[in-house]
């Protein structure tokens, strides 16, 4: 049998091939050292890795804006100077004042005040804007008074979403190009689209209608060793999945930041942050179905997402790759007139008639 | 002793690395050499520490035994003995008993005039180790980022990391590994059948040969790699399965940092479609 004879290419050639190889091995690659955060007993592999230019890439973008003076919550309020305040008429007008010029900063830096009032008419409905702002108003009110298990003592504010954008960047519509399956299949349940919503990976791309809007278990895990009476199947293992992929991915952590993965449901063995997540979730869901959701009714055509519906809230909303949204700095402590409405001031104290007693105390 | 009659004559004298001819000598059939003595120094020593990890920790259990390295605060830096310092003097014992016994293997392949490719094989193996406890911690900057020596504690480790990629199936590097392993299986599989089917015949028929087995696997998929080769394409797949497993480990972390699907993202990038 003759001998197979194979020319090989001389050494530069190949020198220069196995270079070119390496080099593009390594384009996908980054370099040591990662940024390392323990978060677990020490050997229980529960730490977060991260890249330390990534990490000055997020500090750079959550630089917080300087919060306006504080002014004194002295004079009348706004609810009796001006005419249709419905949400913050127990600001004084000098606070009132403060609080719309700092929103239109964080939501409408370049359309001004004409972003939500028609004119000079300030009192008027006419804008559509002006309606939402409203109900975000309402919806931050709500977050900062009954979400403290989500949010604590940090809050939120406009900017935490807006960022100087009058939407805010990171929300979520329903896509009706999901599920149509390329090649012969009828259809894919919204699996195997690369999309960041689910960290590229292929599980479901829409997590955000079963979880964050319909109120589903997310747990699929049974709670006996064999499966009894767990009526949950793969699908239902790969929706929870994306919505833990989702979390991760607008949190910038990894799934031990909540869980240690020998048992992703104990909560005996699963770390104090999960429970905040725990509450997020329920938070999202109620501002999605309470606030965000019925806006559908009035909102103009252009701002609804391609199926119809309103662009709603998910974890990306607010965290936008950082754990804490703004790295954990609290622009509400600037701006407690976000949090709880103050109550009417009290009635003057009768004046008690001449000679009357003193009440026995 | 010999096993066999004729056996004594392969001991022969020389072909060691270190120490002449004071350790060349069989204890029983186990040829000792310096590096069996330190082999064994290593393994009694690293067992030792073991059994007194276990003993200071809070059961005996043998599946929940753990003995974890330090904290990552401590980088890498010693540690004290209770908080990982133990975990660091067992990953060296175990490294000097791996390497010695590897370093055995070449003195008797040079005793016998035999290629090392028994200890090249084993060196990938004890590369897979060090990758896993020391070059990948020295890469991410902490003696931490190690394995902890337990049963299930070891597993529970290789599940968090996993998930601090998010989906480690993503992992290129796994996934070229895994495919080795199962490769690796395959080629064994069809080996031993073909030896066997052949060494095996009917009663009453000869034991066939090397050219039954070419022609079987001739005429079931057009080509046989022969008796030699199949050794060859053996050696290569399972060290293959032990290489990749340690450069899909040494990726993770000191190379990537992300999740493991979003790695893919530079496929979806490429200007053909992009």
């Amino acid at each position: 049998m003759k001998r197979l004879n194979v020319n090989l290419p001389g050494l530069p050639v190949r020198v220069t091939v196995a270079c070119a190889a390496a080099a593009l091995l390594l384009a996908g690659c980054e370099l040591p050292r990662p940024e390392v955060e323990q978060v677990g007993y020490r050997g229980t592999g529960m730490v977060q890795v991260d890249n330390p230019r990534a990490v000055k890439k997020l500090a750079a973008a959550n630089q917080v804006p300087e919060s306006l003076p504080r002014v004194e919550p002295a004079g009348p309020l706004a609810g009796e100077i001006y005419q249709n305040v419905q949400v913050l008429g127990d600001l004084t007008v000098p606070e009132f004042t403060r609080v719309m010029q700092a929103m239109t900063a964080w939501v409408s830096p370049e359309q001004g005040c004409q972003y939500c009032h028609a004119g000079a008419e300030l009192s008027s409905d006419a804008v559509y804007a002006k309606k939402v702002s409203r109900t975000m108003l309402r919806m931050t009110r709500h977050i900062n008074t009954t979400w403290e298990p989500h949010v604590r003592g940090t809050g939120v504010t406009c900017y935490t979403c807006h960022r100087g954008q009058n939407v805010p960047v990171n929300t979520w519509s329903q896509d009706p190009r999901l599920d149509k399956a390329r090649g012969l299949a009828a259809r894919d349940t919204g699996q195997n689209h690369p999309a960041s919503a689910v960290a590229y990976a292929s599980l479901p791309a829409d997590p955000f209608s079963t979880f964050l809007v319909a109120d589903n278990a997310i747990r699929v895990v049974g709670t006996k060793a064999l499966p009894h009476g767990n009526a949950t199947g793969t699908k239902d293992a790969e929706k929870t999945y994306g919505l833990m992929m989702h979390i991760s991915q607008s949190l910038g952590v990894n799934c031990t930041f909540c869980h240690n993965t020998r048992s992703m449901a104990a909560w005996d063995q699963s770390s104090p942050q999960r429970t905040t997540a725990f509450y997020g979730i329920r938070m999202v869901r109620d501002l999605n179905v309470n606030y965000v959701v019925p806006t559908a009714e009035w909102l103009p055509a252009n701002r609804l997402g391609p199926a119809g519906d309103v662009p709603k809230v998910n974890c990306a909303t607010c965290h936008q790759g950082a754990n804490k949204p703004l790295l954990g700095v609290s622009m509400y402590q600037d701006y407690p007139e976000l949090g709880a409405p103050r109550p009417p001031p009290p009635a003057p104290e009768p004046v008690p008639a001449e000679g009357a007693e003193a009440p026995i105390t | 002793m010999a096993l066999l009659s004729f056996e004594r004559k392969y001991r022969v004298r020389g072909g060691t690395l270190i120490g002449g001819d004071l350790f060349d000598f069989w204890v029983g059939p186990f040829y000792v050499g310096f590096f069996g003595v330190t082999t064994a120094f290593f393994a009694l020593l690293g067992t030792a520490l073991i059994v007194w990890g276990a003993a200071i920790g809070p059961t005996w259990n043998l599946w929940q035994i753990n003995i974890a390295p330090p904290d990552i605060s401590y980088g890498l830096a010693l540690a004290p003995m209770r908080e990982g310092g133990l975990w660091q003097v067992i990953t060296v014992c175990a490294i000097g008993a791996f390497v010695s016994w590897a370093l055995r293997e070449v003195e008797i392949c040079r005793k016998l005039g035999i290629g090392y490719h028994v200890p090249f094989a084993f060196s990938v193996a004890i590369f897979a180790y060090v990758t896993l406890v020391v070059i990948r911690p020295v890469l991410m900057g902490a003696w931490g980022h190690a394995f902890p020596y337990g049963i299930l504690s070891h597993l529970d480790w290789v599940s968090n990391v996993g998930y601090q990629y998010l989906h480690f199936h993503y992992n290129p590097a796994h996934m070229i590994a895994v495919s080795f392993f199962f490769f690796t299986t395959l080629a064994l599989a069809l080996h031993g059948g073909a030896i066997l089917s052949t060494a095996n015949p009917p009663d009453g028929e000869l034991v066939k040969g090397a050219e039954h087995e070419n022609t079987f696997f001739r005429d079931l998929q057009g080509y046989s790699v022969g008796a030699l080769g199949i050794h060859r394409v053996g050696l290569f797949l399972a060290l293959s399965a032990g290489f990749w497993s340690a450069v899909c480990i040494v990726i993770s972390g000191p190379f990537w940092t992300r999740g493991w699907p979003e790695w893919w993202n530079w496929w979806l990038q490429l200007p053909i479609w992009n």
